[in-house]
């Protein structure tokens, strides 16, 4: 079996990989509902674009699901720490996803157009609440968050919900959104025509730029306002993770030092960057497909520019800085990381495939016809 | 300390949304598979009827399914967001099923489900009917990977303490996955929910063939239905009698409070039909029994002896004591893990770990705990007997109505002369809602039964909560009420409405809904 040390840095990248694949999966289905009550005038054009996700939405939520999953057996010191220190954020996250299934799966069963605007309203709350929480997240990891643990390792979160919504958290949680919503435009340019195709191809130029904007204001701030963290003491990466053995102290900068380090990293933030400018060319000369690869780009550089600022923290603390999660100390076991990476490597490929087949199976343009043909049987 | 009105109030949240959650599973576990003989009759005959009927009972299977992948979700995050401590303490080992679910069960299901709605023009018949098998053995395999999670917690195989990451550790995988425990529950729950289905289906059939409408349609599915559940319902009692409760000793404890016996008799043990169990002096008012059935059913044998509550307890007594040392010393070895003396101890006493955390309750410091504390710690080692023993009775009278339903319905269906037995049919619409009542008290049983443990031996509950103030799980617990109420009415309202409208729901002009449209 790999090290210790190498199993964790690969379920750092794993961890990450999981949250790009619910990004570029959960995210375009998300922007479709984030899109929904504005580029759908009519109900027609509203079930047209809920049927470019209607055999999907299910598939792309586990993503999620098992990135929770993945995170509870890889980082069980994480999962707990930030699923309950961010309790009403989690809640809230939850509550939104509430409408998904449900909105998904009962609006068009009955016509009545209050039903029907009601449960889109829904799907909109379920597509853009978790992008925004998620987004405001990263922003309160990357400014240290206020928990720390007891000498049982139960850990404590000392902050409030609304300190979660400070400027910069909110200025990632605007990111975050930017950059799913110009997301899931893309991917309705690739499964609409008319009306709907013209609305969402300015939405895509409107929130591409507003990403690449955003992210770059987000770069600025992080780099002169934000104290980064540093672990003081000596790391043996090989040791049985406990994250009170460790000295850390706040250095203003402290984020930037991965990319001098290690100066091929600064690929990551320029991935971000580029790809970001390829959906937007793309959309400008009607390449949906082109633009959709561009932005699920945008969304690795932007998300793994967030985890190697950090690194190798996971979850800083802001008031006991020594209590701060890392790659090195929130793991599980040799024998459980091992395991997992095994699971990983039989069963991601597969799922990759069989997704794939499922989206060329159900390819090509959703049309006003293809409603009408099955009113009631579609979403 | 943890106050016991946070613990109280985390456990309540938990077993709300998990009873909700369980109104949904125990329907798709049956359904997926009632599904695949349905398309399997069509792709074999390729008469339309029978497409037409797995699309219909599609369609009912996915308002259900929403409202279960819906209620799932929160089922993923609360171990997180309530039960920190547990997620810490166990992750290691209780977060890979979860994972390994979701990577390869759940994509599975969830990816082919929506192929299975909307891939009827878009796929070749063998194709689709691939899609709903795959759907199918998902929708079980994620059941399988949750029951070996659950299994675990029950009887918790395979893993150690470490005292220098403060908690449990996988030693080794292939105890947690052929866990018989976790097997057990499986094939139970599984079996539980085809009977489920198949009461479902069959009841609503026998609702049409009352109004004496869409007849050909019914009658199929009834037929369906009655083999299926019939197979099912046998499994559900074989599989699922107290054999599986002697396993370990979680399920010993168990198996003493749902048959209230309060003490060990000789072997073979009497069964009690009926009793009316006293807490307060630890022994039945009045019981009705049968002699020896327990024993032999509980042991396969006429010799092995089932412990009673009282000796359960006594034996615990010393675990507790036993347990005491071993928190101690393991609060030496935090401080200073190289001292030898406290190794020593902790070594020889680390498997009563647990029972010593249950003192936690009442001392932060437990080597400190007083006789009435260790007496308290000895108590609550028994679930209290009264929900036990009638939750366990009423799912188990109800588990013998559906065989009996189930076998008279197929006995009716092979001689072809059920069409005829309107007390048949009508008993069957009466059965739809009894599956679920059955399936949230084996719920209960298996959950309530459990405590003091989150992880039987290891973990109390008390221990494994996160720390919250008590206002945040008043809050989150009415929004989960409320929510899920007003989901579960909308559910209700379009099940029904789809269930009376029938095969005409699918607008094909064939049934009978069709025609009185027009």
């Amino acid at each position: 079996m790999l090290d210790y040390e190498t199993l964790k840095l690969i379920w750092w990248v794993l961890v990450g990989a999981l949250l790009l694949g619910f990004a570029i999966m959960d995210g375009h289905d998300m922007g479709v509902g984030t899109l929904l009550p504005f580029a759908g005038k009519n109900d027609v054009e509203r079930r047209i674009m809920i049927n470019t996700v209607g055999p999907h939405w299910d598939g792309n939520q586990v993503w999620f699901i098992t990135a929770g999953g993945a995170i509870f057996a890889a980082w069980p010191l994480v999962y707990a720490t930030a699923f309950s220190g961010f309790y009403w954020a989690m809640l809230a996250v939850l509550w939104a996803l509430f409408f998904r299934p449900v909105g998904f799966d009962y609006r068009s069963k009955i016509e009545s157009p209050t039903w029907r605007n009601t449960w889109d309203w829904g799907l909109f709350i379920g597509g853009f609440v978790p992008p925004v929480i998620f987004g405001v997240a990263f922003g309160n990891l990357l400014q240290g968050v206020p928990f720390h643990f007891d000498n049982d390792l139960r850990s404590f979160y000392t902050g409030t919900f609304w300190e979660l919504l400070n400027p910069f958290a909110l200025l990632t949680g605007l990111v975050s959104s930017a950059m799913i919503t110009a997301h899931g435009a893309n991917y309705l340019m690739i499964r609409t025509e008319g009306d709907v195709y013209r609305r969402v191809r300015s939405a895509s130029l409107i929130f591409g730029t507003l990403t690449l904007v955003l992210f770059a204001a987000a770069g600025v701030w992080l780099a002169k306002g934000i104290s980064g963290f540093v672990i003081t003491s000596a790391i043996d990466p090989n040791a049985l993770p406990n994250p009170l053995d460790k000295t850390v102290v706040t250095e203003t900068g402290a984020w930037l030092k991965n990319y001098s380090l290690y100066p091929a990293t600064m690929l990551v933030p320029a991935i971000g960057f580029l790809g970001g400018l390829l959906a937007l060319l793309a959309a400008r000369f009607d390449k949906p497909l082109t633009a959709f690869v561009g932005s699920s780009l945008n969304m690795l550089g932007i998300i793994g520019t967030a985890g190697v600022s950090l690194f190798p923290f996971v979850m800083p603390s802001s008031s006991d800085p020594r209590s701060s999660l890392t790659v090195w100390d929130s793991v599980s076991s040799h024998l459980t990381l091992g395991l997992m990476l095994g699971a990983t490597i039989i069963f991601l490929p597969l799922i990759i495939i069989y997704t794939s087949w499922a989206y060329k199976k159900m390819s090509g343009k959703v049309t006003a016809a293809f409603i009408e043909a099955n009113d009631k049987s579609a979403y | 300390m943890i106050s016991t009105e946070l613990v109280d109030l985390s456990r309540l949240q938990f077993a709300v949304t998990a009873l909700y959650h369980f109104l949904f599973v125990p329907l798709t576990l049956g359904m997926t598979f009632l599904l695949v003989i349905m398309e399997g009759s069509y792709l074999v005959t390729g008469q339309q009827i029978y497409k037409d009927m797995t699309r219909f009972w599609g369609k009912l299977f996915g308002i259900n399914f929403a409202l279960g992948v819906t209620t799932g979700l929160t089922m993923e995050f609360q171990f997180g967001t309530n039960w920190a401590y547990y997620s810490h303490y166990v992750g290691d080992i209780f977060g890979a099923p979860l994972a390994i679910e979701g990577l390869m069960a759940f994509f599975l299901e969830s990816t082919f489900i929506g192929l299975f709605f909307f891939g009827w023009d878009k796929l070749s018949k063998g194709q689709h009917f691939m899609v709903t098998v795959l759907t199918a053995i998902g929708s079980n395999l994620s059941a399988l990977w949750i029951l070996i999670a659950n299994g675990w917690m029950q009887d918790p195989v395979g893993a150690e303490f470490s005292y220098t990451t403060m908690r449990m550790e996988l030693s080794n995988f292939w105890e947690v996955i052929f866990n018989p425990t976790a097997q057990a529950k499986f094939v139970h729950t599984v079996s539980a929910g085809y009977v489920t289905a198949s009461i479902f289906v069959l009841g609503i059939s026998s609702w049409y063939l009352l109004k004496g409408r869409d007849i050909e349609f019914a009658r199929r599915s009834f037929r369906v239905a009655a083999a299926f559940g019939f197979a099912s319902a046998l499994s559900v009692i074989v599989l699922g009698d107290e054999s599986g409760y002697t396993i370990s000793e979680s399920q010993q404890t168990k198996l003493a409070a749902m048959e209230a016996m309060w003490h060990t008799e000789p072997a073979p043990a009497a069964f009690n039909v009926i009793a009316i169990p006293n807490e307060k002096e630890q022994r039945n008012d009045y019981e009705l029994q049968i002699p020896y059935v327990m024993g032999i059913i509980g042991t396969r044998s006429f010799s092995k002896e089932i412990p009673g509550i009282a000796e359960i307890k006594e034996k615990n007594r010393g675990r507790i004591e036993s347990g005491m040392l071993a928190v101690s010393a393991m609060e030496e070895l935090r401080k200073n893990k190289d001292d030898a003396a406290a190794k020593q101890v902790f070594e020889a006493h680390k498997k009563d770990l647990g029972f010593g955390l249950l003192l936690k309750q009442y001392t932060e410091d437990v080597s400190q705990a007083t006789p009435e504390m260790i007496q308290h710690a000895v108590d609550s080692t028994v679930p209290r007997v009264a929900p036990m023993f009638w939750s366990f009775r009423v799912m188990v009278a109800l588990g013998f109505l559906f065989a009996i339903l189930l076998t008279l319905s197929l006995y009716h269906t092979v001689k072809g002369t059920f069409l005829k037995q309107r007390w048949l049919l009508r008993w069957a619409v009466l059965m739809i809602p009894t599956p679920w009542i059955a399936a949230e008290l084996g719920w209960f049983v298996a959950e309530y039964g459990r405590q003091p443990w989150t992880i039987y031996g290891v973990l109390p509950t008390h221990l494994s909560a996160s720390s919250l103030s008590a206002g945040s799980l008043y809050g989150s617990l009415t929004g989960f009420v409320v929510f899920y109420t007003g989901l579960l009415a909308i559910e209700l309202y379009l099940m029904f409405k789809f269930a009376r409208k029938g095969p005409g729901s699918l607008g094909t002009g064939r049934y009978y809904a069709d025609q009185a449209a027009h």
